[in-house]
């Protein structure tokens, strides 16, 4: 059985959104308290979203020092799964696991509504059961999430093909906005060199059942379940 | 000796401020037309016990480096004084 480890930070506030989710599609999923440094042998992370430490000095700065962190960094070098959700994309990226940064919304306002992303790539663990180019639609609730990142890092995310999700234009189907804060090449998502470690802005544990109104995440979900750690990609560590 | 350091952390330059930009268009709003290219950064003191000011510099940008500043978006300015 798939071990998914959900890391609870004070002020995470969806974990239990990513623990049911991973339930639901057979996992053994649990919390890991963010002063533990035991993962208990998970094959998958998740870095929930919420505020972690009151999103104090940057959104994930704290975290990123907590006990645990040095855990997943372990995790992450050895090819371990990790996906980052929200604030867990804002530590991923504090921590070095994702390059760039993500900055105050430009717009200013927190978003919270639904968004249409389409998938990138789905050679990653949270997006095999996808079709590149598979429109999504996922709810976004963040304050902090234009990505940013240098020039010279945005043509290696292209040239590598590590941009996961990108916010796609509106359509006539669609009544949600492109880029709903201002991320550099529409990215809300994006991987490692590695491809274990993603990080997406959107919340496709919120959007994982059909009672939830919204179902299209469960996808992340349905291709961890069936995702196997690939031994080509353990000891590849970069951002 | 303790020095008293004074960590300035402003948006790089160049990167859009959408939280100086609101503070500009209320400042505009408010009859202060003039104020123009407003920034907002944050202000971070901190006491350091160190043998020499060189030295509590030296430490207090290792501080910056590691946790203070973001190096992908924001930059630092240090002012070490004797406290």
């Amino acid at each position: 059985m798939l071990n998914v480890a959900v890391v609870r930070f004070p002020g995470s506030n969806c974990d239990f959104d990513a623990l049911r989710a991973a339930e639901a599609v057979g996992a053994n999923s649990y919390l890991v308290w963010h002063r533990d440094t035991d993962l208990r042998k998970a094959d998958v992370v998740i870095l929930p979203g919420g505020f972690s430490y009151g999103d104090y000095l940057r959104s994930g700065a704290i975290a990123r020092f907590s006990p645990v962190m040095q855990a997943v960094q372990r995790h992450a070098a050895e090819g371990g799964a990790v996906l980052g959700i929200c604030n867990g994309f804002q530590i991923l990226c504090e921590a070095h696991l994702l390059p760039g940064a993500l900055m105050r919304n430009a717009g200013l306002h927190f978003v919270s509504k639904p968004v249409d992303v389409t998938v990138e790539r789905n050679d990653t663990p949270f997006t095999t059961d996808y079709a590149v180019g598979q429109r999504l639609r996922l709810p976004v609730a963040h304050g902090d999430g234009r990505f940013l990142a240098t020039d010279d890092t945005l043509r290696m995310l292209e040239a590598e093909g590590r941009v996961v999700l990108r916010y796609v234009a509106e359509t006539e189907d669609s009544p949600y906005q492109p880029n709903p804060n201002g991320s550099a090449a529409h990215i809300a998502g994006i991987r490692n060199a590695g491809g274990n470690v993603v990080g997406v802005m959107p919340h496709p544990e919120r959007a994982a059942d059909p009672v939830l109104g919204l179902a299209d995440g469960r996808g992340f979900f349905t291709s961890m379940a069936a995702w196997k750690p690939q031994p080509s990609t353990a000891k590849v560590l970069s951002r | 000796m303790t020095y008293r350091v004074h960590v300035r952390v402003m948006p790089r330059t160049g990167l859009l401020d959408p939280q100086g930009q609101a503070v500009e268009h209320a400042l505009s709003a408010l009859g202060f037309a003039e104020a123009g290219g407003v920034r907002v950064g944050r202000a971070i003191q901190l006491e350091v016990a160190a043998p020499s000011r060189a030295d509590a510099e030296a430490r207090a940008r290792q501080m910056c480096d590691k946790l203070l500043a973001n190096p992908v978006t924001e930059d630092y300015l240090l002012e070490v004084e004797e406290s």
